[in-house]
């Protein structure tokens, strides 16, 4: 379980963060939902590190990430995994070679129980036998789905996804959402998606906290949706909705 | 100032919670191939060039007779050893190698694969950096001995091709007076610019924001900084352990 708590995030006169709390559900998928600019990228990069909340904390299992020291920090991070909304894969790096990387840096583990596992996590993204492709070879959506054998490989407990379905047409859209879902309840993981994808939302969405400017304005389950009383998200809902029907229709 | 601080807190991170060294061997080896085998056309064509430019303009300013011809095989090995062989193919290298490590960074900042590093919990300065640095400290003195001798010997072709001295003349002058810490000095300033150099350049792509058009301004920025800084340095050097 990941807690985060009176997150507060400036950039120059720009308060993007104002406060934000939270809880995100091990087991789970839960979604970080909001429109552009609303701050949910911020939020992400704060619990996972990269960005430096002003004010506020991020709790790990109640380990409080951001007042650790380096040791500390460096094992909360080893159990984390991340989707970036641009795959981040090392373009110099095969596919193999990209999710063996935090093997290589973290594990001892010998070369063949390495391979062993690098197969088994390509398989299991359903790119067995693609281990000698560099990423320039193989589409989007293949390279996301790389990106989270990478994220998983080294046992992850905690799964961060950003805008999984960027870029991607809607059939490969649902696959990388049925394999974030799939993979989340297979083993137990801690995951996070930022995305503003109503598919996903219905989709995948077994926890939800809606942005919208540097506030969350509504929380709960995907089959509560309709019943929010909360109308900026009403309105984002049914106006994603609509534009997808109309979508759908054409 | 703020540049300073920052570019000596950034050489600070490299050596704070590094990787064990294991991880490092790989990666030094990578480089040192990137930076010397990718360089070494460059270091040829440049070194013989200007060994032999500085031949025939030393014998074109040799017009008093009372001045024995052997001496421009002297000049040419001093001006070589002493400034032009080190000096020179840094500042090549500063443009080859200094522009590649800061574009390698940016994009992998710009891309997030930097980001990625760091989310595993791997100090992504120290893995990225460190390596270019002992890389370019290992390979630079090697260019630099290369360019020496290839300065040295284009002098040489220049020199006998134009007549303005004979063979014998050329190796007597070379021989003439020779100090070795010359040598020395050559590849102390060589280890100081490859050191300059790799860490400017590292430091500029390293924190490269933005798109496709900052990663062009990091690798132009890396460039000027690096040569900038190899001048200085080159003079307190010269300063400090030949006056």
């Amino acid at each position: 379980m990941i807690e985060f708590q009176g997150l507060h995030k400036t950039f120059g006169s720009n308060h993007v963060l104002k406060g934000v709390s939270g809880v995100l559900e091990a087991g789970k998928v839960n979604l970080i939902l909001g429109g552009s600019g609303t701050g949910k990228s911020v939020l992400l990069k704060c619990l996972v590190g990269l960005l430096q909340p002003d004010d506020g904390a991020v709790l790990y299992n109640g380990r409080s990430f951001h007042e650790s020291n380096v040791t500390e920090k460096k094992a909360i991070r080893r159990e984390i995994g991340m989707l970036f909304q641009g795959s981040a894969l090392f373009d110099s790096k095969t596919v193999e070679q990209n999710v063996m990387f935090p093997l290589d840096m973290l594990s001892n583990m010998e070369k063949g129980e390495k391979i062993d596992r690098v197969n088994f996590c390509l398989e299991r993204v359903g790119l067995a036998g693609k281990n000698d492709l560099m990423p320039s070879e193989i589409s989007g959506g293949m390279q996301k789905r790389v990106g989270i054998a990478r994220a998983i490989v080294a046992n992850s407990k905690y799964l961060f996804c950003d805008e999984p379905n960027s870029g991607l047409d809607p059939r490969t859209a649902i696959l990388i959402d049925d394999l974030i879902k799939e993979i989340t309840y297979e083993y137990n993981i801690t995951t996070t998606v930022v995305t503003h994808d109503m598919n996903s939302v219905l989709g995948i969405g077994d926890k939800i906290l809606y942005f919208q400017a540097g506030e969350k304005l509504w929380e709960g389950t995907r089959h509560e949706i309709y019943d929010a009383k909360v109308k900026e998200f009403n309105d984002f809902i049914f106006a994603n909705i609509a534009m997808q029907e109309l979508k759908n229709r054409n | 100032m703020r540049w300073l601080g920052r570019y000596i807190l950034f050489i600070g991170s490299l050596f704070k919670n590094r990787e064990p060294f294991r991880v490092y061997v790989q990666q030094i080896l990578n480089e040192c191939v990137n930076i010397g085998i990718d360089s070494l056309v460059i270091v040829v064509i440049v070194s013989t060039f200007i060994g032999a430019v500085t031949a025939v303009q030393t014998a074109y300013n040799m017009v008093s007779p009372f001045i024995p011809n052997y001496i421009i095989g002297m000049l040419v090995r001093d001006m070589v050893v002493l400034e032009l062989a080190p000096t020179i193919t840094s500042v090549v290298l500063a443009g080859k190698v200094g522009s590649h490590i800061a574009g390698s960074l940016g994009t992998m900042r710009i891309t997030e694969q930097i980001d990625a590093i760091e989310i595993m919990g791997i100090n992504s300065a120290s893995y990225l950096v460190l390596p270019k640095i002992i890389g370019a400290i290992i390979v630079f003195p090697m260019l630099v001995i290369l360019a020496a001798f290839l300065g040295i010997y284009g002098g040489f072709v220049a020199g006998v091709a134009t007549n303005a001295l004979t063979q014998v003349e050329y190796v007597y002058g070379v021989q003439y007076e020779f100090v070795p810490f010359n040598v020395g000095f050559m590849l102390i300033k060589t280890v100081v610019f490859a050191f300059i150099i790799a860490s400017i350049s590292s430091f500029s792509g390293f924190f490269t924001k933005g798109g496709a058009l900052e990663v062009g301004k990091a690798s132009t920025q890396a460039v000027t900084s690096s040569c900038i800084a190899v001048l200085l340095a080159d003079y307190i050097i010269s300063q400090l352990l030949l006056v």
